[in-house]
């Protein structure tokens, strides 16, 4: 049997903690007056601009216990006092937000949105609460307004990472992305990849599913065309500096993953000669992941193996994943992560991986 | 560059792989006008004037170049006449089911286009002229190499007509479906298809491949091969998500499944993902009633090319284990480029007991072979 969850009781980090905008509405102070107007007359501010990937009301997208009598999860500064900073009381806690600004067709539109969420996320958080830290939502589809909003974003050190989706309209290596890595790498700030999609294709070459069990799990292997993508262009040469950290992929996937990576550039590398070494290294030296939600084997001996082929300390970071559900109480740490790893997986790899929260 | 040399010594302790029984061999044909004596004199004019329509840009070519000419094929497998890698009988016979003695080969012809042509009435027809020739060039002159029903799912009542019309012939051995179609395959409208299926005794063999029109990834197309090659294991991934998930096999319940080529060792931590995301999102499912994994266990045997080679070659024996050595079936998808050798696959030394499942047993019990 796996061990028991345990608590993070001491100095640590939580790198994946949601916020939710409650409405568009909310965001029209945040807006310049251009925009303002622009949003209102269009009547934008009555619109739900949720995204498909995550219903929030999904029981796997919210704790019972951390559903609000009335209105959203995790989209009031006293939620999440009241259900993360109090009872856990991390060092920091990274805020990410998952909204339709980011993937709205329109460019402008989508940066101007972004903008905003970006304002409301430091006023209405990062001002209230020394230990909040954010990532910068960007107009994903858009990576000259990305790397604009990056350079606009980037003076305030609270902001420490840039959110993307797994899935958008390109594999996210593609050099079309590269004006954004590199605002990334020249202001410190890793590239964070949370699970999901904007939907401009099917989750995966077979079409789309029925059902959201589906979506979900398909999530894992969607990350690792991502990482395909990432490796093969070369993204990590390029930028030799940049991290990536790859948030609710699940993790166990992982080892078999590299190695059928591994396997397929040993036989065609000719055609990306710039890979001067294994994918599995470079995904070592430049990739982390969140450890919510830990697709657990049953045994606590599988997690030691899976562990022992990710074959790297330095590539897990603690995260609650508030508000969604994966554990009870403030038994955060997956079942079966040995003691050994707990301080880097709690706090070292978290300051190694964000420049910024030094 | 710092790269382990693998270890390619033959394995010389046991011998157990020969008479395998090998679960992906590619038939090809020495020329595309083979298919023309199994088509009506209409379906050849429109063979001739309009061609084949697939959801892609290129229409004869693949839209990732292989590294190795004829879309990555062996460089040592071309005929000594020239012609095209595994359109050779008797060369093949010599590089393959003499030089192993292979009991049987399962044939999974990527030919004729029938699966994914758009006019699902021509893909209907082209179906049915490959099924002739896979009898006619392959399995009649060697009894050893078994057909595989090729089918146009999108073309429902031509597809069961076709397996209706093959059930009890020995001479195939399964239906081939492309993992890469319109839809997922556990929707309900492929359903009486896969019941088919199921009802004429034959298992479903996914191999990779298929042309959706849906970019391989869901973040659309990569740029390269080195992209597209492991995206297969991760479409492979997917398609099991579906046939679980979308209910197939509590309507189905006596339905196989077999997946080619799509390697195997992603298996254990998609299901360990499937169990807990189904702890969850029950209620969304209620058809099922037993645990994702439960279904896998029951339903899906993976064959092993291309064979993942982990980094510390040992931890393929816990892989193996985690999924079960009795849904594992030796393949080596000759002739093509990443084809798996029987005496070099492994990595690691297995037990003579997983040997003899996974070269023979498993196969064996699967498709009936005496």
């Amino acid at each position: 049997m796996a061990g028991l969850a345990q608590t993070p009781a001491a100095d640590f980090v939580d790198c994946d903690v949601h916020l939710t905008v409650p409405n568009t509405r909310t965001l029209i102070p945040y807006l310049d007056d251009y925009w303002r107007e622009h949003v209102l007359r269009r009547g934008i501010d009555g619109d739900n601009l949720e995204i498909s990937a995550y219903p929030p009301n999904a029981p796997i997208n919210c704790r019972p216990d951390w559903k609000p009598a009335k209105g959203l999860p995790a989209s009031q500064f006293e939620q999440l006092r009241d259900h993360v900073l109090e009872p856990f009381n991390p060092r920091y806690a990274i805020c990410n937000v998952l909204h339709g600004s980011q993937v709205m067709f329109s460019e402008d539109l989508s940066a101007a949105l972004c903008r905003a969420v970006n304002n409301w996320i430091a006023a209405e958080f990062l001002d209230r609460d020394p230990r909040l830290r954010a990532s910068i939502i960007v107009p994903m589809h858009s990576p000259d307004l990305a790397a604009a909003e990056i350079e606009h974003r980037a003076a305030d050190k609270r902001f420490v990472q840039v959110l993307m989706f797994s899935m958008t309209e390109l594999p996210l290596g593609r050099r079309q992305y590269w004006p954004m890595y590199e605002a990334a790498q020249r202001h410190g700030l890793p590239i964070g990849i949370h699970a999901g999609s904007s939907f401009r294709h099917p989750p995966s070459a077979v079409g789309w599913p029925s059902y959201y069990i589906e979506d979900y799990v398909s999530q894992a292997p969607g990350f690792a065309g991502t990482l395909n993508s990432l490796v093969a262009e070369g993204v990590f040469l390029k930028y030799p500096e940049l991290k990536v950290v790859l948030i609710e992929s699940g993790v166990t996937w992982l080892p078999a993953y590299l190695w059928r990576i591994n396997k397929t550039w040993r036989g065609v590398r000719s055609e990306t000669p710039w890979l001067n070494r294994p994918p599995s290294e470079i995904i070592r030296d430049h990739v982390r992941l969140t450890v919510q939600p830990f697709d657990d084997p049953p045994g606590q001996d599988q997690v030691q193996a899976i562990l022992d082929e990710i074959g790297s300390d330095d590539m897990l970071l603690f995260s609650t994943d508030y508000p969604h559900w994966h554990f009870e109480g403030t038994d955060a740490i997956p079942a079966g992560l040995p003691k050994n790893i707990l301080p880097k997986v709690l706090l070292d790899n978290a300051l190694a991986t964000y420049r910024r929260l030094n | 560059m710092n790269v382990a040399v693998l270890d390619r010594r033959p394995e010389t302790v046991s011998q157990i792989y020969k008479g395998f029984i090998d679960c992906d061999v590619h038939p090809f044909y020495k020329s595309a006008a083979e298919f023309d004596e199994f088509l009506s004199a209409h379906w050849r004019e429109h063979r001739r004037t309009i061609g084949g329509r697939t959801r892609q840009g290129l229409s004869k070519a693949s839209n990732y170049p292989r590294m190795s000419p004829g879309n990555g094929q062996r460089m040592d497998a071309w005929p000594p006449d020239g012609t095209h890698p595994g359109s050779d009988l008797p060369f093949m016979q010599k590089q393959l089911l003499d030089l192993f003695d292979v009991s049987y080969g399962l044939l999974a012809p990527l030919v004729g286009g029938a699966a994914g042509e758009r006019n699902i009435e021509f893909g209907s027809a082209l179906a049915t002229a490959v099924n002739e020739w896979q009898l006619a060039r392959w399995s009649d002159p060697e009894p050893r190499l078994k057909s595989a029903v090729q089918v146009n799912i999108e073309h429902q009542s031509g597809a069961i007509a076709e397996i209706e019309r093959r059930a009890g012939d020995r001479r195939f051995a399964q239906v081939q479906i492309p993992p890469r179609g319109l839809e997922p395959l556990g929707r309900q409208r492929y359903w009486p298809i896969l019941e088919a299926c199921a009802a004429n005794g034959f298992p479903v063999s996914l191999h990779l491949g298929g042309t959706s029109g849906h970019p391989s990834t869901g973040g659309g197309w990569p740029s390269y091969y080195h992209e597209e090659h492991p995206s297969y294991a991760q479409s492979m991934q997917t398609l099991v998500v579906s046939l679980v998930c979308e209910g197939v096999f509590e309507r189905i319940p006596n339905l196989k499944v077999v997946l080619v080529e799509g390697g195997f060792a992603w298996l254990p931590a998609l299901c360990w993902r499937l169990d807990k995301a189904w702890k969850r999102l029950h209620a969304e499912v209620p058809f099922l009633r037993q645990k994702p994994s439960d279904y896998v266990r029951q339903h899906i045997w993976l064959t092993t090319q291309p064979i993942e080679e982990p980094e510390r070659p040992h931890d393929m024996l816990r892989t193996i284990e985690w999924i079960g050595v009795d849904r594992i079936m030796f393949s080596t998808d000759y002739p093509h480029w990443d084809q798996d050798d029987p005496r070099f696959a492994f990595k690691v030394p297995l037990p003579d007991e997983w040997r003899r499942k996974i070269y023979h047993e498993n196969a064996r019990a699967l498709y009936g072979f005496d």
